[in-house]
């Protein structure tokens, strides 16, 4: 088994909420999504057997959904808003910073397994571009600072 | 003009909490409703208020829900929009975060008026602190007794579920949403039937925004005609406009509708970053078609922003200064469109792969002659001939650039480079 007791429970506690079972689907990838840092076809098995589902409806809908991503990532999964509000205020020359100073290329991952940078469409904080997510916190008016600093305490917690 | 209605109490930190909010006012709509006004009375207020979805399409919140048949022997769902997918777009993330109660007692109010016992919000999956405030919200409502079963002994019972999605644009788009809260792929559905009619789990639905649906309980507290007094004679109340790009003070402002755009850019943004010229505003989303310097005297409200071949959208305002390719602009927004393409009906799917396609190559200075009329019949042969309106909304903005600046992408094609070399502050300067 991928997915821990408590991830399990969590998903199980979504039953009763819903009308109809399918719609545990989101919740339960998104959970897993929490869990493992990304998803594949036996969290996918895992998923269909707790809730009583066909396999095949829970890789459909996963498949569509592309916040999660599909094979292991860093630790620190970066992802930067490459949309227009983000890259008048140099959401380009952000990626390329974060980039060359992590010694990666889009879509890597650090060899210390701490980091991989992606880019992203519009996260819904274009008043405060430049924007990136790391797992689920929102870094937003981005500065040279900012990002020396963010990176300096990820690495910190290892 | 500004005028807080939505942000009145958004800057106190502690009005997340249900203490603060009823301290403000907060759930006496809720309880006066339930205990002296009718179901058809509430949607009557509403229908009065004029308030107009938010969303981007601007229908009137109470006609909509109006819509719902009340002899249905099914039963009837309110679905919150809290997707806040559409680029320059970053107005119901703040509702949601600092008056997350608002936005609860807007949907309890809304269910009761439709006849609804089961509420949702849909939240993009990005979205983990403000879906984080929601459930803290919903869970606080559960304990006063706002929601559940009996609510303050009244006999009516409302559950309320915070759905998160999995980062997808077409998810905003109704028929979309409902099929992601249902558990299958976000895919637009064919219209009709209509949500109202069938919906979530194939029963009527009504689906609105979060800012249409945090406006609800003041209209309750302070009647239809105070409302209806602000804003312009078919556009009422207030918006809250995301003011990004290349201005000096971006945020979003809340303003009486009809306040003319220069006012939201030079006065309250601050005019452009560096003192430099404004060259084009996109004023409601990244799907609306741009406009130009000549063109910011338009009051902002529904009719007078379509009465200049623009729409006023989501209140997404988009600021671009002299320095910016246009030619690049567009290329950037058709690579999102491309991207977020569901891919099931081929004019979409293969047309905004094309209008990428075509504009990239204009852009890296290999544009061909023809190129333009590609592009722009690319364009034609996506608009209205897709399922679903996202091939509207990719073909829309693209059509308005070229067209609007359609020297500099000729000058792309012919000299091979850029006519404005793009110069943008680089992060952190
Ligand atoms: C491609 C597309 C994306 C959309 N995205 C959103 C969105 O992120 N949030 C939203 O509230 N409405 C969005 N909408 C509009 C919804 O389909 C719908 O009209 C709206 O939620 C209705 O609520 P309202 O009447 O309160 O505006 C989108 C529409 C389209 C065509
Ligand atoms: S464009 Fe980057 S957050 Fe919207």
């Amino acid at each position: 088994m991928i997915l821990n007791d408590e991830t399990v429970k969590k998903i199980k506690a979504t039953v009763p909420i819903y009308p109809q079972r399918r719609s545990c689907i989101l919740p339960a990838l998104t959970l897993a999504y929490w869990q493992e840092g990304h998803l594949n076809d036996d969290i996918y098995r895992e998923i269909s057997d707790i809730l009583d589902l066909k396999t095949v409806d829970v890789a459909s809908a996963a498949s569509f959904y592309t916040m999660f991503p599909k094979a292991p990532v860093g630790k620190y999964y970066i992802q930067v808003c490459h949309n227009i509000s983000c890259a008048l205020l140099g959401a380009d020359s952000l990626i390329d910073y974060l980039a060359q100073k992590l010694g990666v290329k889009l879509g890597e991952t650090t060899e210390d397994g701490l980091f991989t940078v992606v880019t992203v469409e519009c996260l819904g904080s274009c008043t405060t571009a430049p924007v990136m997510q790391i797992n689920n916190d929102y870094y937003e008016n981005l500065t040279r600072e900012k990002v020396d600093q963010i990176l300096e305490d990820l690495r910190k917690q290892g | 003009m500004e005028l807080k209605v939505l942000f009145k109490y958004t800057d106190d930190p502690d009005q997340y909490k249900m203490d603060t909010y009823i301290s403000h006012g907060g759930y006496k709509a809720w309880e006066k409703v339930l205990k002296e006004i009718k179901p058809d009375e509430v949607i009557e207020i509403v229908k009065q208020s004029g308030v107009r979805g938010r969303g981007g399409a601007g229908f009137p919140a109470g006609v909509k829900w109006g819509f719902v048949p009340k002899d249905s022997p099914k039963p009837k769902y309110l679905v919150c929009n809290g997707d806040e997918s559409e680029p320059g777009t970053c107005k119901d993330r703040v509702l949601m975060e600092n008056d997350p109660h608002r936005v609860v007692e807007g949907m309890a109010i809304s269910s009761y008026a439709i006849g609804a016992h089961h509420a949702f919000i849909y939240i993009r999956g990005e979205f983990v602190f403000p879906a984080e405030r929601m459930r803290g919200a919903i869970e606080e409502a559960y304990e006063k007794g706002f929601l559940g079963k009996d609510i303050l002994g009244t006999g009516y019972d409302l559950e309320m579920t915070v759905h998160t999605g999995g980062g997808a644009y077409i998810c905003g788009e109704e028929t979309a949403l409902l099929n992601s809260l249902e558990g299958k792929p976000g895919m637009s559905r064919i219209r009709p039937p209509f949500p109202a009619i069938e919906g979530l789990y194939a029963s009527p639905t009504v689906v609105n925004n979060v800012e249409t649906l945090a406006n609800v309980p003041e209209i309750i507290n302070r009647g239809a005609d105070w409302y209806a007094g602000m804003g312009t004679e078919k556009s009422k109340g207030t918006r809250i406009f995301c003011l990004s790009g290349h201005v000096k003070k971006p945020g979003n402002y809340e303003l009486e509708l009809g306040t003319p755009l220069r006012h939201l850019i030079y006065d309250l943004g601050g005019g452009i970053l560096d003192d430099k010229e404004l060259k084009a505003v996109i004023p409601g989303g990244s799907s609306t078609p741009v406009l130009t310097p000549d063109q910011i005297d338009v009051p902002m409200d529904f009719e007078s922003v379509a009465e200049i071949g623009s729409m006023l959208g989501s209140c997404g305002v988009i600021v671009m200064h002299e320095d910016t390719c246009m030619v690049w602009a567009a290329t950037r927004l058709a690579y999102f469109y491309m991207h977020e393409s569901c891919g099931k009906c081929t004019p979409c799917r293969m047309g905004t792969q094309w209008m990428y396609q075509i504009l990239s190559r204009i852009e890296s200075g290999e544009g061909r002659p023809e190129d333009m009329d590609h592009l722009l019949s690319a364009c034609d042969n996506i608009e209205g001939q897709t399922l679903c309106p996202l091939g509207d909304a990719a073909a829309m903005p693209v059509r308005s650039f070229a067209k609007t600046f359609r020297e500099e992408f000729e000058y792309h094609i012919e000299h091979k480079k850029c006519m404005v070399q793009n110069s943008f502050p680089s992060f952190g300067q």
